[in-house]
């Protein structure tokens, strides 16, 4: 083995290593998972969130409009619902990693 | 002579291209929800015959008719109001009138034209054949505070009736001189998510989410004011969870009936217009968002909310039952009769499609590539009070 291979051995070795880690921290979907989430996001949650997610009858979840509230509330509210309102609890649809998941891409940038 | 031939010959040819005539009662349009698309469609060849683009946001966009049916005033979700000519398949005006908006409607005479919005709260007139603004009634209902409208619809005299989600009112707007607009306001009960007109104009009734009950006013004798019927449907039991919020318009009245979507209760709950109590219950599929007649009142089709929003079940109101039950494509958000409703055309969104059947038989006579599709709207409402 020469000595650039062995470097890039190391190299390889450390992301893949630092990539699983985050993928036991943040629980992220797979990727085909991850665009039925962005689907159900626009196009149901959308129906009162609007597609473009600027709010209809129920509130706006641009990034400006979440900054600051808590991610662990929004995340509950996906999963549980809020009682006295009318977001229903979307926990048979999704698991709570998964509800965390949307309100992260939702506070930073939510995919097309 | 042989030139005055030629020129004769080319004048009659030009003449021969001139526009052909052609009515606009078999014509519609197709709201493309995420490609800010309308399709134009002709309901006698069941096709396509143009599409316009740079429509906006058209999420949850609707339209409505000038008295013609050559204009289309499309009311898109960015606030974006944007009049078509279905004849030239064309944009004649298209201004942003609002932050968010979520309908409109027409008045009896055709000449205004009312946005209904969430932002700001409340209800702007514009001239139809202009869209110039011709006044803003804001639906404030507490010092400083502006509720969403919904369930904006016209009636006779050019009166608009609304409800407010966050004020718990109906609103009766009479725009008999549009830029003097009058107001009368009325309790309703919690946040009622929509409003439908019956047929004949005279009564306004708004669905209410946030209790069981559907608030009802006769706007014959609004100083009667608004009162509840269907109150305590659910019983007391806990209600399903809604995904999507029903929608309600005057196809909901067929054979002396009021058919209505329950909120949180699968089933279709049906009133009897003379007494406005309740007289059956049929249960259905799914949390029904559209509860539509066919024009003759013979069936109810039923669409559903998420989860179920793949299943379309119609019902016999003679036999007062579910008599077909099918799946007819992927996320069904929109159902639209042929005008007498020898046809249904239904909106498949994740399936870009939209269906078209034969409501008699229940046998799919064919369907058109249509990219998202979402509402359905035929010419046929121009002449229809509360559409």
């Amino acid at each position: 083995m020469s000595p650039s291979n062995f470097i890039f051995g190391l190299f390889f070795l450390s992301t893949a290593t630092v990539g699983s880690a985050k993928l036991a921290i943040a629980g992220e979907p797979e990727a085909a998972r991850q665009k039925e989430l962005v689907h159900l996001v626009r196009q149901d949650c959308g129906s009162c969130h609007g597609m473009t997610l600027k709010g209809g009858l129920g509130p706006a979840l641009l990034p400006e409009n979440l900054r600051d509230k808590p991610a662990e509330g929004l995340a509950a509210t996906i999963y549980y619902g809020r009682p006295g309102t009318p977001m229903p609890p979307w926990k048979a649809f999704l698991s709570e990693a998964e509800a965390a998941w949307i309100v992260d891409k939702l506070m930073t940038e939510f995919p097309q | 002579m042989r030139l005055l031939l030629i020129a004769f010959f080319a004048l009659f040819l030009n003449a021969c291209a001139g526009p052909q005539l052609r009515g606009t009662s078999d014509l519609g349009l197709i709201i493309e929800r995420a490609s800010g698309h309308v399709t134009l469609i002709n309901t006698t060849a069941r096709q396509p015959y143009a599409r316009i683009g740079g429509l906006g946001d058209l999420s949850h966009a609707s339209a409505v008719y000038s008295r013609d049916g050559r204009y289309a005033f499309i009311f898109g979700r960015d606030g974006g109001l944007t009049k078509i000519d279905l004849l030239e398949a064309r944009i004649v005006k298209r201004i942003i009138q609002s932050g968010n908006a979520i309908g409109g409607s027409i008045s009896q005479d055709g000449r205004i034209v009312v946005a209904q919005n969430y932002t700001p709260g409340g209800i702007k007139a514009f001239d139809s054949d202009t869209l110039e603004l011709l006044s803003e009634v804001p639906a404030e209902f507490a010092p400083g505070h502006f509720s969403k409208v919904v369930g904006l619809a016209d009636t006779t005299g050019n009166k608009f009736a609304y409800a407010l989600f966050d004020g718990g009112e109906i609103r009766v707007t009479d725009f008999s001189h549009p830029r003097q607009p009058t107001t009368q306001k009325f309790p309703a009960g919690k946040q009622p998510y929509d409003g439908l007109v019956t047929p004949d104009g005279r009564y306004y009734l708004a669905g209410l989410f946030g209790e069981d009950g559907v608030a009802m006013l006769d706007l014959w004798q609004p100083e009667k004011g608004a009162r509840k019927i269907l109150e305590n449907y659910g019983r007391g039991q806990e209600k399903l969870p809604v995904f999507k919020m029903p929608h309600l318009r005057g196809w909901s009245v067929a054979q002396g009936k009021a058919y209505l979507p329950a909120i949180g209760r699968h089933e279709v709950l049906v009133v009897d217009v003379a007494t406005w109590k309740e007289v059956g219950r049929i249960p259905v599929r799914g949390q029904p968002v559209f509860v539509m007649a066919r024009p003759d009142g013979r069936q109810i089709w039923v669409n559903f909310a998420f989860p179920d929003n793949g299943k379309v079940d119609v019902i016999d109101t003679l036999a007062g039952k579910v008599v077909h039950a099918f799946e007819p494509g992927k996320a069904i958000l929109h159902m639209e009769f042929a005008p007498r409703g020898e046809n249904v055309w239904l909106s498949a969104r994740d399936d870009n499609k939209v269906l078209i059947y034969n409501t008699e038989n229940f046998a799919k006579l064919g369907e058109i590539p249509v990219e998202s599709p979402s509402g359905i709207f035929f010419t046929s409402r121009a002449v229809r009070t509360g559409f």
